[in-house]
């Protein structure tokens, strides 16, 4: 079974400091693979480089295209690079308003990746928008609204129709539950496992809260100082950390 | 036929000949230096070469302010000749203020004859109407343009809308329609409607309303001048020209659903006038040479008196 994202000692430097060293992975389809470590571990530039929005310093991120099979992305012309980052691959910010377009209606939103791939028929635009809205549980009647009427977890939830609406692969998400309250959180997670099984979506998570990785990760990996310091199977990893770091972790969930 | 109307003037330089005031023998012809003049018609010809694609170029301070048609004399300014007729229409007409001063200020600089009738000119500039006389292979139509960027309004970033325009990711643009219809039940896009031109380049065809856009596949070289923004665009002669629309919402070049009250034309693109303070209103062509042209060939509109010379 072919990998659908190979990466290969991927490396970032900022200069004389480690963004993120050596990282190596295989994802295969279906399979959704966490990404831990406290702040500034080098989780979000690493997901920056293997999504293409970063460049790294050495290594290689090879995606299985549709049409070509294996390439790397890293090397592949924008257009290319951009044409995947519109269909086959997604991004889920954590802020939900770096990803949706304010000034711009929740069926817009959702509807503009369908147009960007050339879409050109409204009623079927529209169709699909309402069709995307009611997965994500936002009510039919709130399409003509702005994001800015929305609430958190709302817009968390638009943001992620938005991406999932031209069928992708592969989606990135850069902590998608973080500033949303727990009840939320655990609502949104919930949306997130169902979609995820359903569509048979890969997905790569970066976040700092071990229930989220518990929850939806089948892989889990971590990451301290931009190195990997352990990775392996999500209930393996958490319910028998053989690093230090990764022992800590796992020993300074509260626990109510 | 490029060649023969701006290449030529690439290498020549014009003396200053018809002196029209004592005054205007201080100016090179056409207010601009000749320098200058080179400089924007190289812009010219790259983006006649280029159709849509807009070209950066050092637009020069006028002794007018923004908003008023920088871009748009400079263009004519750099394409003009001494033999050469000049006409300037504002929204139609030739006797608003911006027309009436753009034409004056070339009387004055550049001493060339100047004609309110569209078939007597070789250069015309306008500001938000494409005249309804259709033009000639002979002629160029010269635009003044606001904001060039057609996706401004939807990405802010300059640097983003220039990537999108040289990889051709034109999805934002119906993103805009889309909103149109989720909010209206139609384009209600009146003015200023995106087309794209050659299969190619998505551009804004400055404020002219969509009713115009059909006519931009046309005979006449189209220029198109932003000062404030630094941009110059063209069409050359029979571009394509395609309106963006939806399969299911095509593009539809609206105008009022009345005849002319003047001319009684029923092709022409109509402007309301409030005439009272009770609501009353009538509706008059918009192009002011064609409405008067109709009116001198014995059409009457329903509130129009027959034409008399003396009266211009």
């Amino acid at each position: 079974m072919t990998p659908l994202l190979q990466v290969k000692d991927v490396s970032k430097y900022y200069g004389a400091r480690i963004g993120c060293a050596e990282v190596s992975f295989d994802l295969y389809p279906g399979e959704v693979m966490g990404i831990v470590g406290e702040s500034g571990s080098g989780k979000s530039t690493l997901l920056a480089c293997l999504a293409g929005q970063l460049a790294p310093d050495g290594g290689e991120v090879f995606f299985d295209t549709r049409a070509e099979g294996l390439r790397d992305t890293l090397r592949m012309s924008e257009p290319e690079r951009r044409m995947l980052s519109r269909t086959d691959w997604a991004f889920v910010h954590q802020n939900a308003r770096d990803g949706l377009r304010m000034g711009v209606s929740a069926g817009g939103n959702v509807g503009e990746r369908l147009m960007a791939v050339g879409a050109r028929h409204y009623g079927q635009i529209r169709a699909q928008a309402i069709d995307w809205l009611g997965r994500v549980e936002i009510a039919a009647d709130r399409i003509d609204d702005r994001p800015g009427a929305f609430s958190g977890g709302m817009q968390q939830r638009l943001q992620i129709a938005r991406n999932l609406v031209t069928g992708p692969r592969l989606v990135f998400m850069d902590e998608p539950t973080g500033g949303l309250d727990v009840s939320v959180q655990a609502r949104l997670l919930d949306l997130l496992r169902g979609l995820v099984r359903e569509m048979g979506l890969s997905a790569i998570i970066v976040t700092h809260d071990l229930a989220v990785v518990r929850l939806l990760a089948d892989r889990l990996m971590v990451m301290k100082e931009g190195h990997v310091v352990e990775q392996g199977l999500t209930d393996q990893v958490l319910d028998d950390p053989q690093h230090g770091y990764t022992q800590l972790l796992v020993s300074s969930v509260l626990q109510v | 036929m490029l060649n023969g109307k701006i290449g030529d003037k690439m290498t020549e330089t014009y003396q200053f000949k018809g002196v029209s005031s004592e005054s205007a023998t201080a100016y090179n012809f056409a207010y601009l230096d000749e320098q200058t003049k080179r400089m924007i018609r190289r812009a010219i010809l790259k983006g006649l070469a280029i159709p849509g694609y807009q070209v950066p170029f050092a637009s020069r301070e006028m002794p007018m302010p923004y908003g008023w048609g920088t871009g748009g004399v400079q263009v004519s300014a750099s394409v003009l000749c001494p033999e050469d007729r000049l006409k300037v229409i504002d929204q139609g007409a030739d006797d608003t203020t911006n027309a009436v001063s753009i034409r004056k200020f070339f009387e004055r600089t550049a001493g060339v004859e100047t004609t309110e009738e569209t078939a007597q000119a070789t250069v015309i500039q306008t500001r938000h109407r494409i005249p309804e006389t259709p033009l000639t292979e002979d002629q160029i139509l010269v635009y003044q343009v606001p904001i060039p960027e057609p996706l401004r309004f939807l990405e802010p970033r300059e640097t983003e809308t220039r990537k999108m325009h040289s990889l051709e990711e034109y999805g934002l643009m119906h993103v805009k329609l889309y909103e149109d219809v989720a909010q209206h039940g139609a384009i209600a896009t009146s003015y200023a409607y995106p087309v794209k031109v050659e299969g190619r380049y998505v551009m804004d065809p400055s404020p002219i309303p969509k009713f115009d856009n059909p006519k931009m596949e046309m005979d006449a070289i189209q220029l198109f001048g932003a000062g404030r923004e630094q941009r110059i665009y063209a069409l050359p002669p029979h571009s394509r020209v395609v309106s963006l629309d939806f399969e299911d919402h095509p593009f539809d070049p609206s105008k009022a659903d009345h005849a002319c009250d003047l001319c009684g034309a029923e092709d022409s693109y109509l402007d309301e006038v409030i005439i009272d303070d009770a609501g009353g209103r009538m509706f008059v062509c918009s192009d002011t040479d064609y409405c008067r042209a109709r009116r001198a060939a014995g059409h009457v509109g329903a509130e129009g008196a027959p034409y008399e010379e003396t009266t211009r």
